[in-house]
């Protein structure tokens, strides 16, 4: 008998052949393969998660606690996240129905995307941003509309961007700040603006607050904290950043119970819950883990601003990023593409970025570099890469 | 004391030996304002000195041997604990000193070539004082922590991937 070998390509689904594999992987691939690499290419905390988090699961474990949780999340943890967003954020939601627990935030985009959007809708993505965004609208067959933003705003949105590219399509904008990879803050004065246009257009806000407790100069504001957007608003979040616990998959959306029970049924059957024991370390981070936390912001700020000095010393311009823990300087004054940037200086001196264009419009020109490293890490980093912009200026 | 004097202490208290250069970029001041503040917080007493924690195991030198000895005194009227106190810190064998709540009252660490130097040190010069009652010694046997750093292969090392999203 002789087997036909099936083709597979045919059997997979549109929308799946819409979306690209993310364009760092192509990085990680080539980095992966050197040694000595110095790497500012990584977008999670260079802490262990807190001993007490771990220790709070592995006495979980001992207990025997691996069943299932409610599908929404353990209440004691609900009511957890609820007090530490009104206390920390001025913004309150009911634990009982406006608060899921999600496996990482990255699932709560995924929930509030599927929640909200209908085939050919759009929704204006803030860029350069998070690498998942536009394809998770794409899987769902909404259609991602960039709104750029740029160093001559600090990477802010600015209002007249948003309005512009308002059609009788648009369904929401998808707004992170701080933000991956640029480090940018919003403050209120810009987000009233936004909320005007939002308001105006009868838009859904998802926002994306994974790196809200790492800011160094100002206060973040939350979104749903702006008059009139809490009622429009999906607050998406998690543990991952603030609490070094990216490997826990555990983060969180609130939102108003009619979008929380809409994402809540589609969690319910894909998820059913986030994992028992990520759950109880998450309890444990949020209850006590405030101390441990401010040491590690303190000590990403004192590293942000050598690191930043440090590039403009070398000739890199930079704006200061008031948040999450990555600079964003330009390389255009060495007439390289960011790709070519990065896969030279990782060629020549060992020295991991990513390039700006994956996060979108608007990081075409920009490198990121992740500052969450030791400080020797970017002391050695800094002394490479003004190497080899010496060597280009002489080129 | 302001927030960047204290900023500065914990960062120099995690690591003694940062150049002035990276702590006032860190700092987010000039080098002068550092050099400033660290000459201040020298005067006033604040910064006593710069050490090194070493891990003398991995010396190749006859190993010093540490004891933590509990001892009850009599406080005395108008100076309480402090002048017996001055007594017992004067000898350089003494590395360390604490006034303690609880079922004792001073807490010295000593420093010894070995436990019999150690033995001596405490029957001749420390139980002989007036004041002294009483004391216990206990010997350090290994030590896995001190001042916040882990002594041995505790590193946790990093375990992140290369490049991520």
């Amino acid at each position: 008998m002789t087997s036909v070998k099936l083709d597979h390509q045919p059997q997979l689904s549109d929308a799946v052949n819409r979306i690209q594999p993310s364009g760092i992987r192509r990085f990680f691939d080539l980095a992966s393969s050197m040694d000595n690499i110095i790497s500012l290419g990584v977008g999670e905390p260079d802490y262990a998660t807190p001993w007490n988090v771990r220790e709070a699961s592995i006495h979980s474990l001992e207990r025997g606690v691996t069943s299932y949780t409610a599908n929404a999340g353990l209440i004691e943890l609900r009511e957890a996240i609820s007090r530490y967003l009104e206390r920390r954020f001025q913004v309150s939601y009911d634990p009982k129905d406006e608060v899921v627990v999600t496996v990482g935030a990255s699932e709560g985009i995924d929930l509030a995307l599927r929640a909200i959007l209908n085939p050919g809708d759009e929704v204006l993505i803030a860029e350069p941003c998070f690498v998942s965004y536009a394809p998770l609208v794409s899987l769902v067959g909404g259609i991602p509309v960039p709104i750029p933003t740029s160093i001559e705003t600090n990477f802010e949105v600015v209002a007249q961007d948003v309005e512009a590219r308002i059609t009788e399509k648009t369904k929401a904008i998808m707004l992170s700040f701080p933000n991956n990879p640029t480090g940018a803050v919003m403050g209120e004065a810009g987000l009233k603006q936004i909320a005007q246009v939002v308001l105006k257009h009868n838009l859904v806000v998802l926002s994306d607050e994974i790196y809200a407790e790492l800011t160094y100069d100002d206060e973040h504001i939350s979104v749903p904290a702006i008059a009139g957007m809490r009622e429009r608003t999906i607050l998406i979040s998690g543990f991952s950043k603030a609490f070094a616990m990216t490997g826990w998959r555990i983060g969180y959306v609130t939102a108003p119970a009619t979008y929380a029970k809409a994402m809540l049924k589609i969690h319910q059957y894909s998820m059913m819950c986030a994992s028992t024991m990520a759950q109880y370390a998450a309890l444990e981070a949020i209850t006590n883990g405030r101390d441990e936390m401010e040491e590690m912001i303190m000590s990403y700020r004192q590293r942000r601003n050598y690191f930043v000095k440090s590039l403009r010393e070398i000739g890199l311009t930079c704006h200061t990023p008031g948040g999450a823990f990555y600079a964003f300087p330009s390389i255009t004054d060495t007439n390289l593409s960011s790709e070519q940037f990065a896969e030279q200086l990782l060629l020549e001196q060992r020295v991991a970025v990513v390039p700006g264009h994956v996060f979108g419009e608007g990081g075409e020109g920009h490198i990121r570099c992740s500052y969450a490293a030791s400080m020797s890490q970017l002391e050695e980093a800094v002394d490479r890469m003004g190497e080899f912009l010496i060597k280009r200026k002489r080129a | 004391m302001n927030d960047k004097e204290q900023e500065l202490l914990l960062l120099i208290e995690k690591e003694g030996r940062m150049s002035e250069d990276k702590l006032a970029k860190m700092l987010d001041t000039s080098l002068d304002d550092v050099s400033e503040m660290l000459r201040s917080l020298e005067k006033r007493k604040i910064i006593l000195g710069y050490s090194a924690i070493i891990d003398w195991t991995k010396v190749n030198v006859s190993e010093a041997v540490t004891a933590m000895i509990d001892v009850k005194v009599t406080p005395k009227r108008g100076v309480g604990f402090d002048e017996v106190a001055e007594r017992i810190y004067r000898f350089k064998e003494v590395k360390a000193l604490y006034l303690m709540s609880g079922t004792y009252d001073l807490s010295v660490v000593i420093e010894g070539r070995s436990m019999s130097e150690i033995a001596n040190f405490v029957s001749e010069k420390l139980s002989t004082l007036d004041s002294v009652i009483s004391t216990t010694s206990h010997f350090q046997l290994k030590k896995y922590k001190h001042d916040g750093v882990v002594f041995g292969e505790d590193d946790e090392g990093d375990h992140r991937m290369v490049v991520s999203p």
